[in-house]
């Protein structure tokens, strides 16, 4: 390997080749811009990114969670009950820290399984959870991007099994909010037990349900600095790496303590998420309402007329 | 090393008093149930301080924002949103380090870095922001009728609100604002994860239990462990506010009185 270049950085402003004799907002812009700047942008990303596979997949979650525990056979109603009562009383920080190990150690325990069939000594030996190395996810010898993906992985299932939890509850609500002679009238026409589900329940829940899953939509984004609980690499780490006072003889942009002004940076642009989020989803529930035999329905007919 | 030897040992570790060595190996379950339980204290310390403290500064903001004068609404629909609108990890940290550089130039606020009143004010100012909104919502969903009658008693002013307006708006609140002390108990969990240290590994209950998760690599004990502790704590804020909720529904006829139902919302 060549000895690593200290100085080989890419920069986006011309000027900013000698950082020592650069004031004011020109320094601004050139320390806004270093790599490692760089790196924390691209955390932004990472976050919408965790936003836009969690949910979706949390709704298909909670869409199971739901569906079980209305079922008509007693174990899966028990265990989609047991699923939304989780959230209910037990802190869901607890629930972050618990599945990124447990799921862990399931997927190596399964792997350990099926490819070291001839293993002979216990999985967990005091201390140490033991598997063969053939076992190991991701293996010792993976490319760093394989060790960053697979912990995302984990925290993005991690998300979707605590709010899955979270939407099953919501669909239930929802599910039992549809007026039951919809049901009843669907039984009335023949209709299997499958074909009301699918046919009556689901397409008229949505309206229900939405002013819970747009809570939750919020509750979502107020959740994802949690990440850097689960050891991703995400902004509140950033924050807090490049926040913290530098010393000139580390680096060329020597600071105090500025953890303070990231933080509050975040904290600006959690505000603006959840203000737009707000403002999309009112939209939504208005458009969703119109025509709707509910009250907001009829409050936006009569203003109509 | 009995159990009650280690109950003896551990039990107060919390708050410093005891055997100030954690166990580094061959964790018992008996330690386990006697640390995490001991870290609770911290946890009903902030989540009781910061409801009782944050209930009076609630019911100002809601009062605040039903206000007509704008100098007043802007100001507490402010506080509302800022504080709802951005997630507690996220407040916590970067209270801690507005604190920090408090404390670096006035001493007075060096108290302030340190958990027991830092994050204490962090939450009492969260609760506030979140039982406000709830208070809001109650006071704007009064019935008319029942202020119309309090003016017809020649009710005004301060006392119209004592005997008529506060306690039905409380009454009106009361089932959502069990739901915030529950979920304000479960965000206590945060403090020791965001920045604010724990001296001599003086943790709350999360933080005791991933220790020992960290050491023994053993999720599937030291967790459940402590959902059972939160379990019991939120079992008995349930009841403590049914208690009050039966209070506030006395002069109701029986089958009008609202029962308490919980329904989860979770993170802030």
């Amino acid at each position: 390997m060549p000895p690593h270049p200290t100085r080989l950085v890419n920069f986006i402003f011309s000027y900013c080749t000698d950082p020592a004799s650069l004031e004011g907002l020109q320094w601004l812009s050139c320390y806004l811009t270093t790599g490692k700047h760089m790196s924390m942008y691209y955390a932004f990303g990472t976050v919408l990114l965790l936003l836009a596979i969690t949910a979706p997949v949390a709704l298909a979650f909670g869409f199971g969670g739901a569906s079980a525990a209305r079922s008509h056979f007693a174990p899966l109603r028990w265990f989609g009950k047991a699923y939304i009562a989780i959230v209910r009383g037990i802190p869901d920080i607890a629930f972050f820290l618990f599945f990124v190990i447990a799921l862990d150690q399931g997927f190596e325990f399964i792997r350990h399984k099926i490819k070291c069939p001839d293993w002979q000594e216990p999985v967990r030996q005091g201390n140490d959870f033991v598997i063969c190395t053939a076992a190991k996810l991701p293996l010792g010898n993976a490319p760093q991007w394989v060790h960053e993906s697979y912990g995302f992985a984990l925290a993005v299932l991690t998300f979707a099994i605590v709010f899955g939890a979270f939407a099953a509850n919501v669909l239930f609500g929802a599910m039992r909010a549809v007026p039951h002679g919809q049901l009843e009238t669907a039984e009335a026409y023949g209709m299997s037990r499958r074909q009301t589900f699918w046919r009556i329940l689901v397409p008229q829940m949505w309206v229900y349900a939405l002013p819970g899953l747009s809570n939750l939509w919020m509750v979502l984004i107020k959740a994802t600095p949690l990440l850097f609980l689960l050891g991703v690499e995400d902004i509140v780490y950033w924050a807090r790496e490049l926040g913290g006072s530098k010393q000139p003889q580390f680096t060329d942009y020597p600071h105090p303590d500025w953890r303070m002004w990231y933080f509050l940076a975040l904290l600006v642009f959690y505000l603006a998420f959840t203000k737009v989020s707000e403002v999309v989803l009112d939209r939504i529930m208005a458009r969703l309402t119109h025509g709707q035999a509910t009250a907001a329905g009829e409050a936006q007919r009569k203003a109509a007329a | 090393m009995s159990c009650w030897e280690t109950i003896i040992d551990y039990g107060l570790r919390s708050q410093g008093i005891g055997e100030r060595l954690l166990p580094r190996n061959d964790f018992t379950l008996c330690q386990q149930f006697t640390l995490i339980g001991s870290g609770m204290i911290w946890n009903v310390y902030f989540g009781l301080i910061a409801l009782c403290t944050g209930f009076f500064m609630a019911t100002a903001v809601a009062l605040g924002k039903a206000a007509q004068s704008a100098w007043i609404r802007k100001p507490a629909e402010w506080f509302i949103f800022v504080f709802r609108g951005s997630p507690l990890f996220i407040q916590f940290f970067f209270a801690y380090f507005l604190f920090l550089s408090l404390k670096a130039q006035y001493p007075v606020f060096s108290p302030l870095t340190s958990a027991w009143a830092g994050a204490l004010v962090v939450l009492f100012l969260n609760t506030a922001a979140y039982s406000a909104e709830i208070f809001y919502g109650a006071l704007q969903s009064i019935p008319k009728g029942e202020i119309e009658a309090a003016d017809a008693y020649g009710l005004s002013g301060w006392s119209r609100f004592r005997r008529v307006i506060w306690p039905t708006m409380l009454r009106l609140a009361w089932p959502a604002y069990t739901n915030e002390a529950i979920f304000l108990f479960h965000a206590t969990t945060l403090v020791f994860f965001s920045g604010f240290p724990a001296l001599q590994q003086r943790g709350d209950a999360l933080y005791y239990a991933n220790y020992f998760a960290d050491k023994t690599f053993n999720p599937f004990i030291p967790y459940p462990i402590l959902a059972g502790y939160f379990i019991l704590l939120t079992l008995v804020v349930i009841g403590v506010f049914g208690l009050v909720n039966t209070r506030l529904n006395r002069h109701l006829p029986q089958e009008r009185r609202k029962r308490l139902k919980i329904k989860p919302q979770v993170i802030r």
